[in-house]
């Protein structure tokens, strides 16, 4: 076949895009092939095919779409901490004239895809699928506004994390930081398919986010339960609403800018170049007026699993509600309004960069009424050390030193010495591993029950526990040494041989906070196995106070047999007082949402268009979109689309929830 | 090193990091010994401690946990309005030292700064001579910087000398600075630019007035010097650039680089912005050497989907075993650069 003929096809697709000389990479790709491999081998033996496809794949149930969130933030987390090990050995060893183990075009693709992994696969997901798991459980409502539409999100979610693990092993992943600045992200600087990998696959995964966004919008503004005011709404519902109009805010102009940017990269448009008029610093405003928000959309829920648990696990009610709703919203207002701080050094004014300096300093007001607030709620209570408050208690000791270091970064010429330094990776990885992450981690040991009905095996969540806090401090104290010794971020190899001692420290962290990841995986596969003895027959193992623990562990696809009726802050709690009686019988037919197998397909068709796009297949991106359309038509004339829970069928799951409650209330 | 520079601007923003840590301590540590205190105090097992569960408003307290830190930021925020004014990298200084203040007779000494794939270029344009990878600045004079990219962004620091300003193609930042040390310190560039990134060092030299005359007679000495020519083959990408000196340097040269037209046959973007009847600058077709828009790409233009890091041609360790090339993994070729001499060229 001519050379045009085979063009024409596959694009720039060549044997060549086949990493075969990268040994590294194939040991990788025989071992995720034989894991695949494994893994369909025994859906099939077990024939779990029609169970996945009927029960998880084209589910629209908000608890299982919340599970397969999570369960997608953890693979892609393995991966991201995959990246981040290799980045430690390489800055170990390159030293004394040695390069390491990594070249530069590994090197740099390596921290690209950690950052837009941990970012934008690990983080978001996780985050969005507590959200999606916990709201409507907590405003007592039996799904989502929109039950499709979160479905469809996921999918769009999972296919974008798709396409960057497709990147390993299909071409390369972008070699510019997770940002992908330009110019350097342009044509003239990054040919390749890195940088259309990294377009097409959070081009995907934000119309997820961005769906998902206005979805949980709308069902917090619409959905609440009968008597639930703004003001009696839980604190993880404030935060979630305050992170969903971020998202719904911010997302869209990332949108844009990577639009702009495949513009340049596809039609030869001149938005960000050097030359015909291009300005590459409208794309550093642009990135970062998304790139700040992000923040605080990873770092809100977190604040509010904070509070839940705090108020939960002291049996108190949470000191100054009031003001937390406050500060949230002052937070969410203010991250539009200190977006410049990351780039001082790029020659703003003065006066321009006192502003920026000063409206971030402000931010840390209400973040520390926020940290005043979990403190005067553990004053006075009864704190039970369970696994979630433990990670509360680390997250206070070490987010404040992180929110510290901030406001150092925020004072423009300390930043300019800064900037760009260790000390700026260690203090947001401070912020992100010690708040984001340790906030997610006390959510799945808080919810887990609630999930799955059992709770999570202690002692080895005690094990990851500590190793990952101390494995932290180990591994970011000597970056922060780093920074203040004038040492900047992004470099492969090393000349001055006093560092490298400081590079083997948070090596040896690295290494503690895998056996951390192993520890916690261990912890889901013991508890998965000790189900039984780990049972939580009440639906309220904690003693909890808000509306998910009114219904059992995991709750029935409808959540509540009766929207319950809300008369305090602390809804639970507030019923439990008045031993509100639970109804036992005049259940009714309960209208539900059908599944759909549209979400999944439609977002496949998106990645087939996305793929064709990255590698110049024309025909195959042409088909892709097609399919995306015809689907959406398809799907829009699909009427059948929901069904009833016949009443019999509640009054069985009650009755023998009822049961449960009686044979553990004996107990 | 940031907290103990050579250089009076490195060291007072180094003190401004200990003077916003001190303040911001000031809350930090009270919150920390409260949060260790009250979660062994209220342990649930601590049967002795008050226990109110229905306590959840205090005005007092919540006067005290929004305005305390409010105070600590109202004193940062106003050493922030100073300090980034005083510290503004674009202000001539008002003093070399804590000491000594910045004579009016006293001119500073102008730097023009470029970076490049990936390395940096310094031109002295009133000593009429450039270096590449080397900086000589003579010890307790203002230098000024204008700097400049030739492609994709950097950002200069030397860390012992004063913070960092990014070099951004297109664009030309400033930043003033003295070192009061004589001595060499390390500079490189702290924004990621690229396969070349990490090796983009240079030494600067803080030394005398005598031995900066010295040193300006010595390169003037150099025999090629920096024309457009020379300087359109010296931007092409290299790695690990040893250092250069040209005896001269083209007037204008820098201006032209920073309008991103060092080419004297291609026309500065300025000449053509103007309105008059002349084409606006995105009212031109790509010139050659600039790339297209993918979807107007010929089949025979599709290419650049390898994974790079596949040898190109035979190994060089098979042929040349024990040579420096061979630790360079990124495969790109030994510069051959202008004004080197041969044998560095090998």
């Amino acid at each position: 076949m001519s050379d045009s003929i085979l063009k024409t096809i596959f694009g720039r697709l060549t044997l060549e895009s086949f990493p075969i000389h990268e040994p590294i990479l194939l040991v990788t790709f025989a071992g995720v092939m034989l894991g695949g491999l494994a893994v369909v081998g025994a859906l099939t033996y077990f024939r779990l095919w029609g169970y996945l496809w009927k029960e998880w794949f084209t589910t629209v149930d908000h608890k299982r779409i919340g599970i397969m969130y999570i369960i997608l933030a953890l693979i892609m987390f393995l991966r991201g901490f995959a990246d981040a090990v290799m980045m430690r050995l390489q800055q170990a060893l390159a030293f004394g004239g040695s390069e390491g183990y990594l070249n530069a075009h590994h090197f740099d693709q390596v921290f690209t895809a950690h950052g837009v992994i941990m970012i934008f696969f690990v983080a978001m997901p996780f985050v969005t699928g507590l959200m999606n798991l916990v709201v409507p459980l907590q405003i007592g409502a039996r799904d989502v506004s929109f039950p499709f539409l979160n479905n469809f999100s996921f999918w769009m979610t999972a296919f974008g994390a798709a396409l960057v693990m497709v990147s390993l092993f299909v071409g390369e992943f972008a070699r510019t930081g997770w940002l992908a600045m330009a110019p350097l992200s342009g044509l003239d600087y990054s040919p390749d398919v890195g940088v259309d990998y990294y377009i097409w696959a959070l081009q995907v995964a934000g119309v997820g986010t961005l769906l998902s966004g206005v979805n949980l919008i709308a069902t917090i503004v619409k959905m609440r339960a009968p008597g639930m005011t703004m003001m009696k709404m839980p604190v993880f519902v404030w935060t979630s609403l305050a992170t969903n109009v971020l998202i719904v805010a911010a997302f869209p102009v990332l949108t844009a800018v990577l639009a702009l940017l495949s513009l340049d990269r596809y039609a030869g448009t001149n938005f960000f170049t050097n030359t015909l008029g291009g300005n590459p610093m409208m794309y550093v405003n642009m990135i970062w007026i998304w790139g700040h928000p992000e923040v605080y959309i990873l770092i809100l829920p977190a604040f509010g699993i904070f509070s839940e648990v705090t108020s939960t696990f002291s049996s108190k009610r949470l000191f100054g509600y009031t003001s937390m709703v406050y500060a949230t919203l002052v937070i969410t207002i203010l991250s539009y309004l200190v977006w410049l701080h990351h780039f001082f050094t790029m020659g703003s004014g003065a006066s321009v960069n006192s502003f920026f300096g000063i409206t971030t300093m402000i931010i840390s007001i209400p973040t520390g009424a926020k940290i005043f607030n979990w403190l005067f709620t553990m004053y006075k209570g009864r704190v039970r050390f369970e696994l979630p408050m433990m990670w509360t208690v680390a997250f206070m000791l070490t987010f404040v030193i992180g929110g510290m270091t901030g406001v150092i970064l925020a004072v423009p010429p300390a930043d300019f010495v800064l900037h760009n330094s260790l000390f700026l990776v260690a203090h947001f990885h401070n912020v992100i591993i010690g708040g984001v992450l340790f906030g997610l981690f006390a959510g799945v040991n808080y919810w887990w029950p609630k999930a799955l009905g059992f709770r999570l095996d202690p002692f080895w969540g005690k094990v990851s526990f500590w190793c990952w806090v101390v494995g932290f401090w180990v591994a970011f104290a000597p970056v922060y040494i780093l920074g203040l010794m004038g040492v900047t971020r992004r470099l492969r190899v090393f000349e001055d041989p006093s560092l490298q001692i400081w590079f083997i420290i948070a090596g040896f962290g690295a290494a503690l906070i895998a056996v951390g990841i192993l520890a916690m995986l261990i912890q889901f596969g013991v508890s998965i196995l000790r189900r039984d003895q780990l049972r939580d027959l009440t639906g309220d193992p904690w003693g909890g106070r808000t509306l998910e623990w009114a219904t059992s562990s995991p709750p029935p696809a409808y959540n509540f047999a009766f929207t319950p009726i809300v008369h305090d802050l602390d809804a639970w709690y507030d019923m439990k007082n008045r031993q509100a009686a639970r109804p036992t019988g005049g259940y009714r037919d309960i209208h539900m949402p059908k599944n759909t197998g549209a979400g999944i397909i439609i977002a496949a068709f998106s990645a087939v268009c996305a793929f064709g796009l990255i590698w110049y297949m024309w025909w195959l991106a042409a088909l892709g979109l097609i399919g995306v359309i015809a689907a959406t038509i398809i799907h829009s004339f699909n009427y059948d689309r929901d069904f009833y829970i016949p009443a019999e069928e509640v009054t069985a799951t009650e009755e023998a929830y009822g049961r449960q409650l009686a044979a553990a209330g004996a107990a | 090193m940031v907290l103990n520079p050579s250089g009076d601007v490195a060291r007072q923003q180094g003190d401004l990091i200990l003077w916003s840590t001190g303040l911001m301590l000031l809350i930090i540590v009270p919150v920390m010994v409260l949060t260790v205190l009250f979660a062994w105090r209220y342990r649930a097992s601590n049967k002795d401690a008050e226990y109110k569960p229905d306590w959840d408003h205090s005005i007092m307290l919540e006067l005290v946990i929004w305005s305390a830190p409010l105070l600590i930021i109202i004193a940062l925020g106003a050493l922030t309005w100073t300090s980034t004014h005083l510290l503004d990298p674009y202000r001539p200084l008002g003093r070399l030292s804590p000491t000594q203040a910045v004579k009016a007779s006293e001119r500073p000494l102008e730097v023009e700064v470029v970076s490049l794939d990936w390395k940096w270029l310094f031109i002295y344009p009133e000593q009429g001579v450039a270096t590449v990878n080397e900086l000589v600045v003579p010890v307790g004079r203002q230098v000024r910087f204008r700097l400049t990219s030739s492609s994709v962004m950097n950002a200069f620091y030397v860390p012992a000398m004063a913070g960092m300003i990014y070099t951004m193609p297109g664009m030309e930042t400033k930043l003033h600075a003295v070192l009061n040390r004589p001595g060499q310190f390390p500079g490189i560039s702290s924004n990621y630019s690229g396969a070349g990134y990490s090796h983009m060092r240079f030494t600067t030299h803080s030394v005398d007035d005598a031995g900066f005359a010295r040193w300006v007679s010595e390169a003037r000495a150099a025999k090629t010097p920096l024309d457009a020519a020379t300087y359109l083959k010296l931007e092409k990408p290299s790695e690990k650039v040893p250092v250069m000196r040209f005896g001269g340097v083209d007037k204008g040269l820098f201006d032209r680089i920073v309008q991103m037209c060092p080419d004297p046959k291609r026309p500065c973007d300025t000449h053509n912005m103007g309105h008059g009847g002349q084409p606006g600058v995105n009212n031109r077709h790509a010139m050659p050497g600039e790339p297209e828009g993918a979807l107007f790409k010929g089949n025979e233009e599709k290419h650049g989907g390898d994974h790079q890091s596949k040898p190109s041609g035979p190994a060089e360790g098979t042929q040349n075993p024990g040579s420096e090339a061979n630790r360079n993994m990124t495969q790109l070729l030994r510069p051959r650069v202008p004004g080197a001499s041969a044998a560095d060229r090998a």
